[in-house]
């Protein structure tokens, strides 16, 4: 395991050490005004913040954020350009970026974890690239120094579960359901299990994501999370055209359900 | 050499693998320990030989075609895999795989269908053994092929429509995956050809593999050796792989054919979707490109990685063909023979007659993988466009 603590990291156990909750929103990068939502979420109390690259096949997400790709990838969003504005912006807290493997691919493995280092971009979350497929990826973003965040699912054995705290960077993302991103009526009983397994093995910090939509559940899952990942809930105040002001309006009812 | 081996780690060379969300890696693993005991298990291996026989009415005939072998200056051998039930190749896979997903305990079958062949196939199959089904299909499809839409609601199946992007293949396996994803531990994803994640693109060939096997010994015995050419459309390419496989440790010339609309070794570059990495049409920026093609089992912007493996390494050729060339094929074939074909398999006719004077005087088999009768509709809307039907053949506004 690397020695050193990246920018993801340190911040997430800042938070824990305060005693406090994390809270990661994410949204798609290249969709209306997503630089000020940024900014606003930051402003809101988020501890870092995912930046989505729209993807033509987003196979792990539900209709929000499938929505949201399409509508950005119409307005003319790409990869580069998605990554030269967050370049632009210092919003003050870690920015990961997520995105489908075939984007990095098709960018060049090394070439993307160096764009990724010298846009200041802390992390990458890649939910199509498992495990077993990881290692040309992990070796490219480890030089560049970027943290590689992997995903944790109730369908994993313990032993996989270990395997993958043992190789994520950041934080481990434990996926609270069986499903893809979208936001449910209650919180799946899977969330808070999934936070039970991955706290009795790994030190790192641990967040919730997937299926965690309001700031009730939130709390809920936080009871045993150390924090929680907002998808779809942000990126519908998105699509609605709430801009900035809806996001950070949003971003702040999650952080005062948390503290 | 054996070319075609089991694949260690899912690879076809630098092709293939397992790239697909971290919930999905355990279904793939037990999907992967379930095939490999049952394709060793003669219990299981009889059952599924049995069905093939009794149900499927396998063996297919091999057809020599005289008076298309006359028109086009070659000797033309047709494997009908249009005579199988349900009208395609298909049924091959979707038998083994339902079989196997009895065998695992899952109550319900996912698949996505194109043309709606693989969607027909998978209905009838749970409706044999008693499995609910769930059938995804590009909203553009079920308006093209609207008659398969019929046929899987009259087996009892549900079909849902893929409204995203192209509403074609793509999209449906979108949605068919992420319907697997949540639904995993009741559902198994019966995946229509050999593409996808490890071990789909391996199974579904092993599956198919009754095709190159049958027709290897009816060449035998008709020529006395083996065609010098065998060809096949390609989509995902199960038809393909499935006749390939049994000439691919010989002599005989490979071709795969696929539509220009969706050409994606003829037009792509090596990238990752759907679970493999392999040939796939897609911008500079990474992008899956829509395909386009007058033909819904072949709308399809990648290619099962072994294919991309067998091209990489110079054993197979790819060609592509244009819609016009299919249409005139398809009408050359039921005119000469008799045998109104698929339009995908159309696709590898058209090639043939494009190629004939290349291929003078050589013994040529093609896989026929499907009969037109789900085409007949759109080809009334493009043949005969004032005979009242709406069949339409390219994309709706
Ligand atoms: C008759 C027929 N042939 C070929 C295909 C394409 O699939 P594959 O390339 O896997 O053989 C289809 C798909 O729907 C089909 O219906």
């Amino acid at each position: 395991m690397s020695a050193e603590v990246g920018p993801l990291e340190a911040a997430l156990r800042a938070r824990r050490s305060r005693g406090g909750k994390a809270l990661v929103p994410y949204l798609t990068g290249g969709l209306g005004d997503w630089q000020g939502a940024l900014a606003a979420a930051a402003d809101a109390g988020a501890d870092a913040v995912e930046v989505g690259i729209p993807f033509s096949d987003p196979v792990i997400d539900g209709p929000v954020i499938q929505q949201a790709n399409d509508r950005a990838l119409a307005a003319g969003a790409t990869p580069l350009g998605v990554l030269d504005s967050v370049g632009r912006l210092d919003i003050g807290v870690p920015l990961a970026v997520m995105t489908y493997y075939n984007i990095a691919f098709r960018f060049g493995l090394e070439r993307f974890a160096s764009v990724l280092a010298d846009q200041g971009v802390a992390a990458a979350i890649l939910p199509d690239l498992p495990l077993e497929e990881a290692g040309p990826w992990t070796e490219a973003a480890d030089a560049a120094g970027v943290e590689t965040v992997l995903l944790a699912t109730p369908t994993a054995s313990d032993e996989r579960l270990g395997r993958i705290c043992a190789r994520t960077r950041g934080f481990v993302y434990g996926v609270g359901l069986l499903g893809v991103t979208g936001v449910r009526d209650e919180l799946a009983a899977s969330a808070v299990v999934m936070a039970e397994r991955l706290k009795q093995m790994t030190d790192l910090p641990v967040l919730v994501g997937v299926g965690v939509g309001t700031p009730e559940q939130a709390e809920e899952v936080c009871r045993v999370a150390d924090g929680a990942v907002v998808g779809s809930a942000v990126v519908r105040r998105m699509l609605d055209d709430g801009g900035p002001m809806a996001v950070g309006e949003l971003v702040g009812r999650f952080r005062r359900a948390l503290d | 050499m054996v070319i075609m081996a089991e694949p260690v780690g899912g690879r076809f060379g630098d092709f293939g693998g397992r790239f697909v969300p971290e919930t999905l890696v355990p279904a793939c693993e037990e999907l992967e320990a379930a095939f490999c005991s049952a394709w060793a298990d003669q219990e299981f291996r009889g059952e599924l030989n049995r069905l093939l026989a009794d149900y499927a009415g396998r063996p297919s005939p091999l057809t020599e075609c005289h008076r298309l072998s006359e028109e086009l200056g070659l000797r033309l051998l047709l494997k009908r895999e249009d005579l199988n039930h349900t009208g395609s190749h298909k049924i091959n896979n979707v038998l083994g795989q339902a079989l196997l997903a009895v065998r695992m305990g899952k109550t319900r079958l996912v698949a996505e269908t194109g043309a709606g062949q693989h969607g027909v196939a998978t209905a009838t199959a749970a409706a044999l053994l008693g499995l609910d089904c769930v059938v995804y299909m590009g909203e553009f499809d079920m308006e093209r092929q609207a008659l398969n839409v019929f046929r899987m609601q009259l087996l009892g199946a549900e079909v849902r429509a893929a409204v995203s992007g192209s509403r074609t293949l793509k999209d449906a396996i979108n949605e068919a995956m992420r319907d697997w994803v949540a639904t995993m531990e009741s559902s198994h994803y019966c995946l229509g050809s050999v593409m996808g994640p490890h071990p789909y693109p391996w199974m579904v060939r092993e599956l198919h593999r009754v095709i190159g096997d049958e027709a290897r010994e009816q060449c035998r015995r008709l020529l006395g050796k083996d065609p010098d050419v065998v060809t096949a459309c390609v989509g995902g390419g199960s038809n393909a792989i499935g006749i390939f496989s049994g000439f691919v440790d010989g002599d005989a010339e490979l071709v795969g054919v696929e539509p220009a609309g969706g050409a994606a070794i003829g037009r792509g570059v090596p990238g990752v979707v759907h679970g493999s990495k392999s040939f796939l049409m897609q911008d500079e920026h990474g992008q899956v490109l829509e395909a386009e093609s007058i033909s819904a089992g072949l709308d399809y912007p990648g290619i099962g990685p072994e294919h991309s493996h067998l091209a990489a390494i110079g054993r197979a050729t790819y060609e592509s063909v244009t819609d016009d060339e299919v249409v005139a094929a398809f009408e050359l074939m039921s005119r000469a023979e008799g045998i109104i074909p698929a339009l995908e398999p159309a696709h590898a006719l058209a090639w043939v007659s494009r190629a004939r004077e290349k291929l003078a005087g050589r013994a040529v088999l093609l896989n026929l993988s499907g009969r037109g009768d789900k085409d007949v509709d759109q080809m009334m809307g493009r043949l005969k466009p004032d005979s009242g039907s709406d069949g339409d053949d390219g994309p709706m506004g």
